[in-house]
C-alpha cells in the first residue's frame, strides 16, 4: 500500500456517526454484491430476477448511506471511492452479510435473517434526530418489506418442502446462526448514536427481530438453533476470510484501471 | 429567493397542467411570462418526458417530479430547479430520467436548469396520477392497488385483476419482475402473463 493511497483512513478520524453509516452502508453493499453473484445462476428465471432486484435495492441504499458517510468523513471520498478503494479491514459490514452464497437455500436463510434485521433498524431510524438518515430509512424500509416477504416466503417453502430442501435450509440456519449475535451486540458506536437519538437502541430491536424470525421458522417447520456468544466483529473491521475474496472481484476493475468510466 | 410550489402543495403530481396544450407556450423569452404560466409551461414540458422503461407514462404521470421552482442566481438571472425522486433506491432508470429531463428542458430553452434529487418524503405508488393509472392499464400493466404494502401481508399476495380480460383469477408468478417497480403475474382465465405495478 503506497502512502498516497486514500484507501484506509485511520479509524480515529472517523466519527461514531460516520462509522455507524459505514456499518449500515457496507452491510447493504456487501449483501447486494453477494446477491448479484447469483445473476445468471439462479434455479429459475423468476428467482434470478428476484435476487437481482433485491441486489439493486441494496446497492441503491448503500449508495445513499455511503455518500453520506463520505461527507461526514470529510476526506473527499464519495460512495464509489468508499466502495471500490477500501481494503477489507476498512469495511464495517456485519459478518453475516459477507458469508458465501452456498446453495439457494443458504442464500435465502442469510437474506431472511438480514432482511428482518434491516426492517427493525430502518423502522427505528425513521424517527432519527438525523433527518437525512431518517429520509433514507423511510425510503429503504418500503423496499425491505418486499425483501422480507420474498425471503421469508422461500424459507417457508424450502423448510416445509421436501426432506432434502428442509435438511439444506436447517443446515444453513445452524451454520449461520452464530453470526446473528453480532446483529444486536451494541458497542461504543451504537451506544453513542442511541444516546444522541440518531439510532434505535439495538437491545430494543432484538426481541422484535427474534419474534419475527420465530414466526417464519415455525411456519417453515425449522428449529431455531441455540444462542452463541458474540465472537464475530465484522462491524469493527475484523472479517472472515470470505470478504477479501469478494472484494477482489468487486474492486478489480477500479483497482486495475483507476478512474475507469463507461 | 425561491418561488413556486413545493411537493406538499402538489401531492398529485400535475394532473391539472396535463390538460393544457404545450402549443400555448411557444419557445421564446420566458422571463416576460407571469410566474404561474412559466411554471405551468415547465410542467407541460416535463409531461412530455417518458419513463424509459414504461414509455406510455411521463415522469409527471409517475409522480416522481416533486417540485418546479426558481431561484435567483449569482448574476441575478432566475434559475429553474426541478426536483425528482427515485421510485426505488437502486432504480437505474433514475439517471436516464435525469438526462432526459435535462435534454428536454434545454431544447425548450432552459439550458441551465438544475435537476436535483429529493429523497423525502419517499416516493409512493399512490403518487401515480389517475391518468397514469389509465395509461398503465391500457398498456397491459395492472396499476397498483391502493393499499400500500405492509408486513401484515407477509404470506399473502394481493388479488390483482388481469389488465387484458379483467378477470380476478390471477396468480403471482414472482414478486419481482422486469423492473424494480413491477411484479410478474399470470391470468388463469385468459392465460396471458402480465406485469403488475407494485404498491410501494
Amino acid at each position: 500500500m503506497s502512502v498516497t493511497s486514500p484507501s484506509n483512513t485511520p479509524v480515529a478520524v472517523q466519527s461514531a456517526h460516520c462509522r455507524y453509516l459505514l456499518r449500515l452502508g457496507d452491510t447493504s453493499l456487501v449483501l447486494g454484491q453477494r446477491l448479484a453473484e447469483w445473476v445468471g445462476h439462479s434455479p429459475a428465471l423468476e428467482e434470478d430476477l428476484g435476487l437481482a432486484n433485491l441486489s439493486l435495492d441494496l446497492i441503491g441504499q448503500a449508495r445513499l448511506l455511503l455518500s453520506y458517510a463520505g461527507e461526514l468523513e470529510g476526506q473527499g471520498r464519495d460512495e464509489d471511492a468508499l466502495a471500490f478503494l477500501r481494503d477489507a479491514p476498512a469495511f464495517l459490514n456485519l459478518t453475516l452479510a459477507e458469508q458465501p452464497n452456498g446453495d439457494f437455500g443458504r442464500t435465502i436463510v442469510r437474506q431472511c435473517l438480514l432482511d428482518a434485521w434491516q426492517l427493525e433498524v430502518y423502522a427505528g431510524l425513521v424517527d432519527s434526530t438525523d433527518t437525512r438518515l431518517a429520509g433514507i430509512a423511510a425510503k429503504a424500509i418500503k423496499e425491505t418489506r418486499y425483501h422480507l416477504r420474498f425471503s421469508s416466503g422461500w424459507v417457508v417453502r424450502l423448510g416445509d418442502g421436501t426432506q432434502e430442501s428442509h435438511r439444506r435450509v436447517q443446515d444453513a440456519l445452524n451454520e449461520m446462526w452464530r453470526f446473528t449475535t453480532e446483529l444486536f451486540a451494541a458497542d461504543e458506536v451504537d451506544e453513542a448514536l442511541a444516546a444522541a437519538g440518531v439510532a434505535p437502541p439495538l437491545a430494543e430491536l432484538q426481541p422484535r427481530w427474534s419474534a419475527r424470525i420465530d414466526e417464519v421458522l415455525q411456519e417453515a417447520t425449522l428449529v431455531r438453533p441455540a444462542a452463541v456468544p458474540y465472537q464475530w466483529h465484522g462491524k469493527r473491521g475484523v472479517h472472515t476470510e470470505h470478504l477479501g475474496h469478494m472484494l477482489a472481484e468487486m474492486q478489480h476493475l477500479q483497482r486495475t484501471y483507476p478512474g475507469a468510466q463507461w | 429567493m425561491v418561488s413556486g410550489q413545493t411537493s406538499a402543495d402538489r401531492p398529485q403530481g400535475c394532473e391539472s397542467a396535463l390538460g393544457v396544450g404545450r402549443a400555448q407556450f411557444p419557445v421564446g423569452d420566458r422571463e416576460g411570462l407571469p410566474a404561474g404560466d412559466r411554471e405551468r409551461q415547465v410542467w407541460n414540458v416535463l409531461g412530455s418526458v417518458p419513463d424509459p422503461e414504461i414509455p406510455v407514462l411521463s415522469v409527471v404521470d409517475l409522480g416522481i417530479v416533486r417540485h418546479v421552482r426558481w431561484s435567483v442566481g449569482a448574476d441575478r438571472r432566475s434559475v429553474l430547479h426541478v426536483g425528482i425522486t427515485p421510485t426505488y433506491s437502486g432504480c437505474p432508470a433514475t439517471e436516464v430520467i435525469r438526462h432526459a429531463i435535462e435534454t428536454m428542458l434545454a431544447e425548450e430553452g432552459y439550458a441551465d436548469a438544475v435537476v436535483e434529487d429529493v429523497l423525502s418524503p419517499p416516493w409512493t405508488s399512490d403518487w401515480l396520477t389517475e391518468e397514469g393509472r389509465r395509461k398503465l392499464e391500457s398498456f397491459g400493466i395492472a396499476p397498483p392497488l391502493q393499499a400500500v404494502s405492509s408486513p401484515r401481508h407477509l404470506f399473502r399476495a394481493p388479488v390483482v385483476a388481469c389488465p387484458r380480460c379483467a378477470s380476478r383469477a390471477t396468480e403471482r408468478v414472482s414478486e419481482f419482475g422486469s423492473t424494480p417497480c413491477k411484479a410478474h403475474y399470470r391470468c388463469t382465465s385468459c392465460l396471458e402473463p402480465f406485469d403488475y405495478f407494485k404498491c410501494l
